[in-house]
């Protein structure tokens, strides 16, 4: 075969992008289509449901559930507040003496009452929840009641793994070179809302250090295991991250451990140095494949917004790729031959392999599965 | 529906994983159902593609591409204009197209009872049966309060939801508890927000009405038989249909590509083909094994993001199977070093290594899963990290499949209490005759005598266990093949899929290192001979082949025991294969590895170089 599909990253300074920017439950869209809007725009908000608080009222009442309903002052839909009285019973002989009386630990709504368990739930109120942009971009689609669809163009990079949520800020180049690790004495009160560019590694105590000086996320081609353990304070154990609060969003290029930024990643970051980025440390491996992304976003025209059919990235000759797995984990190469049959490896694995050259002429054979192809 | 191999001339069979797509050509040749092209593609259930027929199509075209050289005939073809060509004209097209699917996280359940050891034990029993993988199981006892209860259930966001609880005419008052906590949390379905979650009622029947009154204006309620009717009886059958209707109907509707998919599995007659979910199928073909062959088996297939264990014991074939949701080779690879920790791991590496750095390769494997090592330092360590992945399922696996288990099983209410608290394990390692291993590690492995380590090491079998690997990983196929022709499952399943290994002589027990532990005479087929007694804390590999048994006499020295029966003495036939008969004199019961480092590094490159695990270079 002269060509297969493999796995990889974008890395490109120029894409059409399409994001969608959809709540959690129904509720109102507050942009038309064609809008322009800025990352930090709200473009739709809704109330999620409140907790439900179960409520044994026919025991608080010193009832059987099925003499409840004879007692009971609400019906679900009911709006109640902790001074709602939920069901009262008649007092010694029918006559109000001693009665008692059972009133609503929270503010809310009576969702449910049952005869069988004796049980109310109640519904504390509604919960505002509001999706911004993200991204500059237009409103390209509204879905009514759920969200919009928001395109523009940019230069764009899909970083390995992340931590951390969404975040807007400007690019701010400390790395000289993408071999770099991330310099302490480098990080000052001019970096407060950045977003930082390390080279290859940065160390969980230059980590603590921009958090301690607002700095929103760091860019790196590497970082320790041990070191996100600490910034976590537990290990990952499954790959679904960006939901952390840590005060800072961190986004990985390359992998773990101490691993040169590759250069095309690299020289696109230090060409858009002091320019607005959105970026998050979304990551999730299994089903349904999210990777960080670093968005920097560009003047467009709207006939511009053609976004490109999708299709899964090929490695053919000529295709550039990038080593992920050891021996020469990180460097780049050029696909020099694709041959069809089974080879064995020195882990006397069978596998399809790829013969590549670096940049210095050397060449090498190694599995299809262990490189990335670099998309442009 | 079921055809004949007139019928059935040839079938392409796929498995739709979570990263892999993998497809298989069955051809009927020279009288007989043989397995023959294998081809594979990633899965593109998800972004950017969001359509699942295109893996499916770019594997089958990978099965065209390697027809065509195997038989060198440019005009083999089985697709066209995106379709599959049914029935089979010549050499174009195919007589059926079969698949499985565990792709987009696979069917995820959340199951109810109302003592979580009973009623909720068997639900739970139910939908992993059916190839679920249960995210969370809710009962009345289980210690949460009802508020946490609710707020669980509404994160949770199943496919679908199986309740049970209470026996036929016991009381209906937790049972409808519980079903007032689902309406409360009004749960949405995992995939698309434009259907109502299907919830499957399998309780008590006298709670049909009320569960009917506070569920069914908020979900899509479905209601079958209760799947404990009485304490000491289960069954689980019409739960289990009615989970596999609704993941047909309901699941795979929703998830992007399966309508078109779902249009194509068909036979000669263009009859539909349902698509069966992975595990299902897995454990179909487990349990026809066992049927057949009247023995006991442990299946393991260790995929990337989960190990499910499949295990059928007893006079009355009960089956069971877990799946451990977090323990995998490459998604889930970070968690089996967090779950059994790097001591444990490291127990089995003949060599130093820096800490941090196989650390960071363990990370790096779970955020680049597809990639193979090429290194044999990082073979090993792999190897190393499946061993305890393994170990870790297989004791989650022995937990759950205690007494009551499987449909219709009369007990005695004596037994019935004691269940969970005597937790009495069916699995019984000294019983079992067949441990099959499957998925990456175990059958893809450069050698199969690790294949024969990784499972020796992590399920430690006793007394004479055979030993074998499912060859490329075709038991999916298989399990929803035997739908529409057991023969054809059957047959490719014994000459294609299985590779015996060979077997293991374990015997049970302590001894001291270098003490006579087992003596051993074999006869070997080719006329050999192998005579020895071997000291304890040894293994020994007999090469002895495939199809050919060797004559064994056996006799243990101190306290060790060689079956059930606690024999130390057997004359017995043991069992040959790719890699021969191993004679493990490690002890069991307990097992145990040298505590003093250098001591165990020298053990471990013993053993591995006895059994030619690895190219001598790492074991120097």
């Amino acid at each position: 075969m002269g060509q297969a599909y493999s796995a990889g990253l974008t890395v490109t300074d120029s894409i059409i992008l399409r994001k969608e920017r959809i709540l959690p439950l129904k509720g109102e869209v507050l942009v038309k289509k064609g809008a322009k809007v800025k990352g930090d725009d709200v473009v739709a908000q809704t109330l999620l449901p409140g907790k439900v608080v179960p409520f044994n009222l026919a025991n608080k009442l010193g009832v059987t559930p099925a003499q409840l309903l004879q007692y009971i002052k609400i019906k679900p839909g009911d709006q109640i507040t902790k001074k709602t009285v939920l069901a009262e019973n008649k007092g010694l002989f029918g006559l109000g003496l001693f009665k008692s009386e059972v009133r609503s630990p929270v503010d809310g709504e009576v969702e449910n009452i049952s005869a069988v368990t004796g049980q109310v739930l109640l519904r504390e109120p509604r919960i505002p929840v509001q999706v911004k942009a993200f991204l500059d971009g237009m409103v390209t689609e509204v879905i009514e009641g759920e969200g919009v669809v928001i395109e523009n163009k940019s230069a764009y990079i899909q970083g390995i793994f992340g931590i951390g949520d969404e975040t807007l800020g400007e690019l701010k180049m400390l790395a000289d070179t993408p071999d770099d690790e991330l310099d302490a004495g480098k990080i000052d009160d001019s970096c407060r809302d950045k977003i930082l560019v390390a080279g290859s590694f940065v160390p969980f105590f230059v980590i603590d250090i921009a958090r301690k000086h607002g700095v929103k996320a760091i860019i790196t081609g590497g970082i320790d295991d041990q070191d996100i353990k600490k910034l976590l304070g537990y290990d990952i154990g499954v790959a679904i991250t960006g939901h952390e609060n840590v005060g800072i969003t961190i986004i990985c290029t390359e992998g773990f451990g101490k691993i040169k930024m590759a250069d095309k990643t690299f020289n696109l970051l230090k060409q858009f140095d002091g320019k607005k980025a959105s970026v998050h440390g979304h990551t999730q491996i299994r089903a349904g494949v999210i990777r960080p992304e670093i968005i920097i976003p560009l003047d467009f025209d709207e006939n511009e917004l053609v976004s490109k059919e999708a299709s899964l990235p090929v490695l053919e000759i000529g295709t550039l790729v990038r080593i992920i797995r050891q021996p020469h984990f990180g460097r780049i190469a050029k696909v020099t031959a694709l041959p069809e049959e089974l080879t064995m490896v020195e882990s006397e694995t069978l596998v399809r392999i790829m013969e590549a050259e670096f940049d210095d002429g050397t060449k090498i054979s190694l599995p299809r599965a262990n490189v990335e192809v670099i998309e442009s | 529906m079921q055809y004949d191999e007139k019928r059935l001339t040839r079938i392409v069979a796929t498995d739709c994983g979570s990263t892999t797509t993998k497809a298989i050509l069955i051809e009927y040749v020279d009288g007989e159902y043989r397995q023959t092209i294998r081809g594979e593609a990633p899965t593109t259930v998800e972004a950017p593609l969001n359509d699942v027929t295109k893996g499916v199509i770019n594997a089958t075209q990978e099965l065209e591409e390697l027809a065509r050289l195997k038989y060198n005939n440019p005009n083999i073809k089985f697709m066209e204009d995106g379709n599959f060509i049914i029935p089979r004209k010549g050499d174009v097209g195919v007589d059926a197209y079969v698949s499985t699917s565990s792709a987009g996280g696979g069917l995820q359940m959340m199951v109810t009872g109302v003592v979580a050891s009973m009623t909720g034990e068997s639900a739970e029993r139910a939908a992993l049966g059916a190839g679920a993988i249960v995210m969370d199981l809710i009962a009345s006892n289980d210690k949460r309060m009802n508020h946490e209860k609710i707020e669980r259930i509404r994160h949770l966001r199943p496919d679908m939801i199986l309740m049970a609880g209470g026996e036929d005419g016991g009381t209906i008052k937790h049972v409808v508890e519980m079903a007032e906590l689902v309406s409360g949390a009004d749960p949405k379905p995992r995939l698309g927000s434009s259907y109502k979650l299907p919830v499957i009622y399998a309780g008590n029947v006298e709670a049909q009405e009320e569960i009917k009154n506070t569920l069914a204006k908020k979900v899509d309620l479905i209601i079958t038989d209760n799947l404990r009717p009485k304490l000491e009886t289960e069954n689980l059958g019409p739960a289990r249909d009615k989970i596999h209707d609704i993941f047909m109907e309901h699941v795979m509707q929703q998830a992007p590509g399966y309508n078109k998919l779902m249009e194509w599995t068909k036979g000669p007659d263009l009859q539909q083909v349902p698509i069966m979910p992975t595990p299902a199928a897995v454990g179909n073909i487990m349990q026809t094994i066992a049927k057949d062959e009247q023995i006991e088996v442990v299946g393991v297939d260790i995929g990337g993001a989960t190990t499910d264990v499949f295990s059928v014991f007893t006079e009355e074939y009960i089956f069971n199977r877990t799946v451990s949701a977090n323990l995998g080779m490459s998604y889930s690879i970070s968690n089996v070093l967090a779950s059994s920790g790097l001591k444990n791991i490291m127990r089995w590496v003949p060599f130093d290594l820096d800490e941090s750095e196989l650390r960071n390769m363990i990370k790096n494997k779970m955020i680049r899963p597809t990639t193979i090592p090429s290194l044999l330092q990082e073979l090993v360590l792999e190897q190393a990290i499946a061993k305890e992945a393994l170990r870790l399922a297989f004791e989650q696996h022995k937990e759950f499949a205690s007494s009551l288990k499987g449909m219709q099983k009369q007990r005695d209410i004596s037994e019935a209490f004691s269940q969970s608290t005597s937790g009495a394990t069916i699995v019984n390692l000294m019983t079992l005759n067949l441990l099959v291993g499957s998925g990456g590690v175990l059958s893809h492995a450069p050698r199969r005598n690790q294949t024969v380590m990784m499972l020796i090491d992590a399920f430690l079998p006793e007394g004479i266990t055979r030993l074998a690997v499912d060859s490329i990983f075709m038991m999916p196929h298989l399990g929803v093949l035997s739908e529409i022709s057991p023969k054809a499952a059957t047959e490719v399943f014994r000459k294609d899929c299985m590779v015996y290994l060979g077997s293991c002589v374990a015997p049970v027990g302590k001894g001291k290192y270098g003490k006579p532990a087992l003596y051993v005479k074999l006869d070997l087929p080719d006329g050999k001979k192998f005579e020895e007694d071997i000291p304890f804390g040894e293994l020994r590999l007999i090469p002895c082949p495939v199809d050919q048994v060797a004559k064994a006499t056996l006799k243990t020295r101190g306290g060790l025991t060689l079956n059930s029966e606690k024999a130390k003495e057997l004359e017995i036939e043991l069992h040959g294969g790719t890699v021969g008969i191993v004679i493990d004199t490690r002890g069991r019961q307990p097992f145990a590895l040298p505590e003093e480092k250098t001591e165990r590094i020298q053990s471990l490159k013993k053993w591995m170089r006895e059994l030619d695990a690895y190219p001598e270079d790492i074991l120097v």
